[in-house]
């Protein structure tokens, strides 16, 4: 996959996140699929009204039919993905384990990024985080053209180099910064609890944290 | 329009020491705020169930109802509670009890609650979290149907024809339910018919009228009465006589609150451009002088469609007479000019 052949945008879970990245993707022009653990018949008045332009189909049909694939429901929800369904799909991890907010859950209390367990899980697909670190509405409100001074910056973690400039361009399309943080294991210092996380940096404030938590993150 | 206060008991801050009073105090300060809200004439009083030393409101019903003989007209709420780690009958029991005493004043506001104190003092797992909400929103619903209830579920014993009193002045309590914007809640509340409270506490607070109108569609869909239909709108907010000074104000408390939040789940708190960007204009932070927050509320609910809006001012250790001013301010000042561009609440 090129980046360039990025047209078709499938959002798993229909949350808050996941409404908030399919508005922004459908804004900046890409198809976009939407399916949660429901029937699409059941989610299609929720579709119609927040995501105007989104189609609403099976999981299976929404991961088969796009070029990229976000996982936007609750982590606690992962097990309920079929590894089969991702092998080889580029695959944007945007949640997050919250321990304080959704319980502990003993896989995730490692020193390891929720990502790296998302991706021992779903082994045959390419994992990327990012988004996990902004809040959902400011995936909207915040943002802007290429070059603008007030352009966010968005880190972008993951194993296989070509899938994170894939995610990168997407970003980059959908008002954002990208900054390549490396492979996976990186993801670690833009988690909950990071300087990183919820914070408002540009590309080159995110560059410097970065580096600077990276040695700290291992 | 109603308007109106929501807190979670705050306890105060002592200016000079930086110590913080006692939880006692702030139960009474909650219940003064109460008095006041009714004194000045505004519609509605909201206490969020929180269970730490500086949010000490963990048993909203007996605040509300030491305030249900001491107030006359203002409706009693919760805002919210936790009902996944309570017990539907007991809830249900304390607010017909309030709803007794205030002649129908009670009003209930279910929500699985953004803290999460709650969990372990009663012993829940956060695992449960979908789970226990939506089986004891079910049963609350019941009981609220009829007085005689056969009930069985997994997370409390069965109930076979049991008796669950008293019964509610107007033959049932309102039940709310309260969301942050997650677009299936708008949907489940539509579908059951509940009226929906939506917590905007940050970001534009337009951003929610999409969910409102999923909510009346979802409604529709369902046929359910327009009469049932409502929304309301939580939010921060603080009316100062003075909108600088009443922004600068509110900012040293809700930055304070967002820090040690942030500390706790993890997120950096927000800067102070950010503030002054939610505290103006379309903001979810209602803060202001009068005529401000006045035309803030007007222009939301020319989106949102809202029948209530209700302010938690009390953040962060605000000291107590400013709580009561900017609650007297609410009243006083901003409610006669909201209803004269909307008209008075209909109650």
């Amino acid at each position: 996959m090129k980046a360039a052949d990025v047209k078709t945008i499938g959002i798993l879970g229909a949350g808050r996140v996941g409404t908030a990245l399919a508005r922004r993707a459908i804004a900046a022009g890409y198809d976009v699929k939407i399916a949660t653990s429901r029937p699409p018949a059941e989610i299609g008045l929720l579709v119609e009204i927040m995501v105007p332009g989104a189609r609403a189909e099976t999981a299976e049909a929404v991961i088969a039919g796009s070029d990229v694939v976000v996982l936007a429901l609750p982590l606690s929800k992962y097990r309920n993905l079929r590894p089969a369904l991702f092998a080889g799909k580029i695959v944007v991890d945007a949640m997050n384990y919250w321990a304080p907010t959704d319980g502990v859950m003993s896989e995730f209390e490692g020193d390891r990024a929720s990502s790296e367990i998302i991706q021992d899980y779903l082994t045959d697909a390419l994992i990327v985080r990012s988004f996990n670190h902004m809040g959902y509405h400011e995936i909207e409100e915040e943002a802007r053209a290429a070059g603008h001074p007030d352009r966010r910056a968005l880190a972008v973690a993951g194993d296989d180099a070509q899938a994170r400039r894939v995610v990168a361009a997407f970003i980059d399309h959908l008002g954002f910064d990208p900054v390549d943080a490396g492979e996976l294991a990186a993801s670690r210092s833009f988690v909950t609890g990071t300087p990183i996380f919820g914070a408002s940096l540009d590309q080159a404030e995110m560059t410097r944290v970065l580096q600077g938590t990276y040695e700290r993150a291992y | 329009m109603e308007l109106g206060v929501y807190s979670f008991g705050d306890v105060q801050k002592d200016p000079v020491t930086g110590k913080l009073g006692s939880t006692a105090q702030a139960t009474r300060n909650l219940l003064e705020a109460i008095q006041l809200a009714d004194q000045v004439g505004l519609d509605y009083f909201g206490i969020g169930e929180h269970h730490t030393y500086e949010m000490p409101a963990s048993a909203a019903t007996v605040v509300l109802g030491a305030a249900a003989s001491t107030t006359k007209n203002i409706k009693l709420g919760s805002a919210v509670t936790v009902l996944s780690t309570d017990d539907p009958v007991r809830v249900y029991q304390q607010f017909a009890t309030l709803d007794a005493l205030s002649n129908g004043r009670a009003e209930i506001t279910a929500g699985r609650g953004s803290s999460t104190e709650s969990f372990p003092l009663f012993g829940h797992s956060l695992n449960d979290y979908d789970e226990l909400y939506a089986e004891k929103l079910d049963l609350l619903l019941k009981i609220n149907e009829s007085e005689s209830i056969t009930w069985s579920g997994k997370f409390r014993p069965a109930l076979n024809e049991a008796l669950i009193v008293p019964r509610p002045e107007n033959g049932s309590l309102p039940i709310w339910l309260a969301t942050g914007g997650n677009p299936h809640s708008s949907v489940r509340a539509g579908l059951l018919g509940l009226p929906i409270s939506y917590a905007i506490i940050g970001g534009q607070a337009s951003r929610f009228a999409p969910l409102a109108d999923l909510y009346r569609r979802a409604a529709a869909q369902a046929n359910i009465p327009e009469a049932q239909i409502k929304v309301s709108v939580a939010s921060p907010g603080f009316v100062g006589d003075d909108a600088a000074q009443a922004k600068e104000r509110f900012w040293t408390h809700w930055h304070a609150v967002m820090e040690s939040l942030g500390k706790i789940r993890g997120f950096a708190p927000p800067p102070r451009h950010h503030y002054d960007k939610e505290a103006s204009g379309g903001g979810a932070l209602f803060v202001g002088a009068p005529e401000e927050i006045a035309e803030r509320i007007v222009t939301l609910h020319k989106s949102i469609g809202h029948m209530r809006q209700f302010l938690q001012m009390d953040v962060g250790q605000l000291p107590q007479k400013e709580f009561l001013r900017s609650i007297e301010l609410l009243g006083t000042r901003v409610k006669p000019l909201v209803d004269a561009e909307l008209g008075a609440a209909r109650s």
